[in-house]
């Protein structure tokens, strides 16, 4: 341990440093949890920690707009803790807790509960809360008195807010709040009873499918919302190529949309089910390789904004049961990254991808070209840091200079890695991901100056 | 047979299903016996575990075990501990514990036999999952199809089914029959024709190498075998057709329908059929009605089916299963 008179400093060294300014090579040192200096072989004083970063993309901690932290109510699926420490493992520095707990986190009392949970976890814990009570999409949440806690984002999240009405006067309510509200599109009328994308592999299987329909109808809905009323709205876990081409004509016409998509959908498609296994059970569906393709062209364009997990932990046994009674959902927070860029700056290589015979191939070999480090960052840290107002609040996002809050993540581009579930942080182990080998794999994360992962292990 | 399941039709493809037949036929033989057993599975167990409530499948492999003189078990849901929120999988591992050699396997979700058997030791067969497939039905009907025919012409049953066409009429979105008989009747090299309304019919039938009409009477004039599907009312209460009058009068053998069928046209059905909705009993009670010599053969063909799996190949190896998720 350092000694306590002098200050505590660590340096983050030999990587390449890409933020929002773009790639350098570059040392980071840090005091007290400050950026002090970011340039190249930086002579550090005595006393010093030294985290090796060779090989590595040094970037602001990621930033997960979509994880479900399952306390309270189902701790023994995921605790805030065991949550955060997966997310830190991953390389985030900040997660957002998604409201549908149970209780659901639908009043100041429910807020409150949660951040303190949060406020000893080893990543900064944000907190999203219900548009409506209970999620029941009957009645409005009071969203003025969880914003005051600093509730930036609202969501029903699970559920889509399925009366347009409400939805209409939850934007109207929340626009002088400075909050966003974030939709889960899910018309569940269409969606009813399927439990995977309908289509030709539902067809065959005999699985009742939903259609993309069911998801599409609602952002279109949305948008139509979001025009009339004039307030941001934030689209969840887009998986269609059809809803990125409703947002991006939404945002062509200058409306306040943001979205998001998951590692899984711009890397899994729908014939995955065929093995019935329920790890590949998740909302909205796994889908067509077309829709993959569709989704991966939505960040490329700027269409869509960020890549959020949707870290939805469930407890073995409960994958134990057949395809159609188990619950939707799969954990992310630790594969997140290596998914994201194996699927986004690796594709045109297939062999070099990583993602193997499971990669979706770009359509007759067409050439892509693949995502820069900046990008694939901007997806997994300062566009979401934004969106959840996490960048003015607590310096998520970047940029990685002097002066900064330190949150940082040393990604190792090249480490070869099989995702092994028995050995996740998180409680449960439901990854669609197991016994996969990926490209790229998280080495130190910093939080607020504090080293919460080194060496791929969770240091508390 | 691929491994040591039977999960699919496909997992059979053309040599698999007509190694079936002709075992079958020989098994056929057996139940004409004054003492229709053989003692080819002595010493095995065979455990019917059933999820779902189904007395003539889960009767008819009882008896095909019983005549192959293999010990039988039976689990079924009502009687299980399933009601205390046991999960399939401990299920089926404490039976699979006990030392049954066979599983024969029906449940109310799609795949749930295919996740069995990758969880315990003894072959898995599907005795109908869902709205997927219900193997062994197909093999009966092909079985039953097949001899039909050659006693029509005076012929040993040929291999396959090539020329044959046959229509399969009603809910094939939500027949597992249906879904296996499209890859049976398929491999054996029948040509298929889908018919009923599209609320009825799967979202898309791409890849599954048949024609689809709406029309019956327009296929009827161009098929030698039509296929009925049962028609479960819960389809009334989705809003897929409705009234059973209006569907009856369109996809079903109604007199009318039938005094203008051709005479060689021959009709099938999975059972129960429901006799005024999609047959009429002038129809169910005609000699072109394969339904009981459907019945009959069903023994002799799952009889080929568990001697094949228990006898043939070897046993699963202790890996084969993927390994337990540790909690």
């Amino acid at each position: 341990m350092p000694e306590r008179s002098g200050p505590s400093r660590l340096c983050v060294r030999g990587g390449t440093v890409v933020d929002e300014r773009g790639e350098r090579r570059a040392d980071v040192l840090v005091e007290d949890g400050i950026v002090v200096a970011v340039e190249e072989a930086i002579e550090v004083p005595a006393g010093t920690r030294v985290l090796d970063a060779s090989g590595c993309a040094v970037s602001p901690g990621l930033v997960d707009l979509h994880a479900h932290l399952r306390e309270p109510g189902r701790e023994d699926a995921e605790t805030v803790e065991t949550g955060a420490r997966a997310a830190a493992l991953g390389g985030y520095s900040a997660i957002l807790a998604m409201p549908n707990t149970e209780p659901a986190t639908d009043s100041a009392a429910a807020v409150r509960t949660l951040l303190a949970l949060g406020a000893g976890a080893c990543t900064e814990v944000a907190v999203a809360g219900a548009i409506t009570l209970g999620r029941a999409g009957e009645r409005l949440a009071p969203l003025a008195e969880m914003a005051e806690l600093g509730v930036r984002l609202f969501t029903d999240d699970g559920r889509g807010v399925q009366h347009a009405g409400l939805m209409r006067r939850a934007l109207e309510y929340a626009r002088p709040l400075g909050v966003v509200l974030a939709e889960h599109c899910e018309d569940e009328e269409l969606a009813a009873g399927g439990f995977m994308h309908e289509g030709e592999w539902s067809s065959r299987l005999g699985i009742p499918g939903q259609p993309a329909l069911a998801e599409e109808a609602m952002v279109a809905r949305d948008i139509a919302l979001v025009r009339l009323t004039g307030s941001p709205l934030h689209f969840l876990h887009l998986s269609t190529a059809r809803s990125v081409a409703l947002v991006r004509a939404a945002r062509g016409e200058g409306l306040p949309v943001t979205a998001e998509v998951t590692p899984h959908h711009l890397s899994l498609t729908d014939a995955e089910v065929a093995s019935y296994d329920p790890v590949f059970k998740v909302n909205p569906p796994l889908r067509t390789a077309q829709d993959v393709l569709g989704v991966r062209a939505g960040l490329l364009d700027g269409t869509i904004d960020a890549v959020a997990t949707d870290h939805a932990p469930h407890r073995s046994d409960t994958k134990d049961e057949p395809f159609d009674s188990a619950p939707p959902g799969m954990v992310g927070l630790e594969t997140a990254l290596a998914v994201a860029y194996g699927a986004l700056c690796l594709t045109g290589d297939g062999a070099a991808s990583g993602l193997g015979s499971w990669s979706v191939p770009d359509p007759d070999g067409a050439e892509r070209s693949p995502a820069t480090l900046t990008q694939l960052f901007a997806w997994l840290s300062w566009k979401p840091a934004r969106i959840a107002g996490l960048d003015a609040r607590s310096g998520q996002g970047g940029p990685i200079a002097p002066g900064s809050i330190a949150h940082l993540c040393a990604f190792d581009l090249s480490a070869r890695w099989k995702v092994d579930p028995s050995r996740s942080a998180s409680r449960s182990r439901n990854t669609p991901f197991a016994g996969r080998e990926l490209v790229g794999r998280v080495r130190h994360t910093v939080v607020r100056g504090e080293a919460v992962v080194v060496d791929g292990e969770a240091q508390r | 047979m691929s491994g040591r399941d039977l999960l699919s039709i496909a997992d059979l493809g053309r040599e698999g299903i007509v190694d079936v037949l002709k075992l079958a036929d020989s098994f056929a033989e057996v139940s004409e016996r004054e003492i229709p057993k053989v003692p080819a599975l002595r010493g095995k167990t065979v455990a019917t575990v059933f999820f779902e409530s189904s007395t003539r499948t889960r009767l008819s492999f009882e008896t095909a075990a019983k005549r192959l003189s293999a010990d039988t078990m039976t689990f079924t849901a009502a009687t299980s501990s399933l009601s205390k929120g046991e999960s399939l999988r401990d299920t089926v591992e404490t039976l699979d514990a006990m030392g049954v050699d066979a599983m024969i396997v029906r449940h109310a979700c799609a795949g749930a036999p295919k996740q069995v058997a990758r969880w315990v030791r003894a072959a898995v067969v599907n005795a109908g999952d869902g709205q997927h497939e219900h193997p062994t039905q197909a093999l009966l009907d092909c079985f039953t199809l097949r001899e039909a025919l050659a006693s029509r012409a005076g012929v040993e049953p040929a291999d396959d089914l090539s020329g044959v066409r046959i229509a399969i009429v009603g809910d094939v979105a939500h027949s597992r029959v249906a879904r296996s008989c499209v890859l049976a009747y398929g491999a054996l090299g029948a040509s298929v024709t889908l018919v009923g309304p599209p609320t009825l019919l799967p979202a898309t039938t791409a890849g599954w190498g048949v024609e689809v009409s709406n029309d019956l009477d327009e296929v009827l004039a161009e098929v030698d075998v039509v296929y009925l599907l049962r028609l479960q009312s819960e389809r009334l209460e989705e809003s897929l057709i409705p009234s059973l009058g209006e569907y009856s009068e369109r996809y079903g053998l109604t007199r009318d329908r039938a005094r203008r069928l051709r005479p060689e046209l021959l009709v099938m059905h999975p059972g129960p059929m429901i006799r005024g909705v999609e047959i009429d009993d002038e129809v169910a009670d005609s000699p072109r009605c394969l339904v009981t010599r459907q019945v009959r053969n069903g023994v002799a063909v799952r009889m080929a089916v568990l001697f094949r799996l228990l006898t043939l190949g070897d046993r699963k190896a202790s890996d084969d299963g993927q390994e337990r998720r540790s909690a």
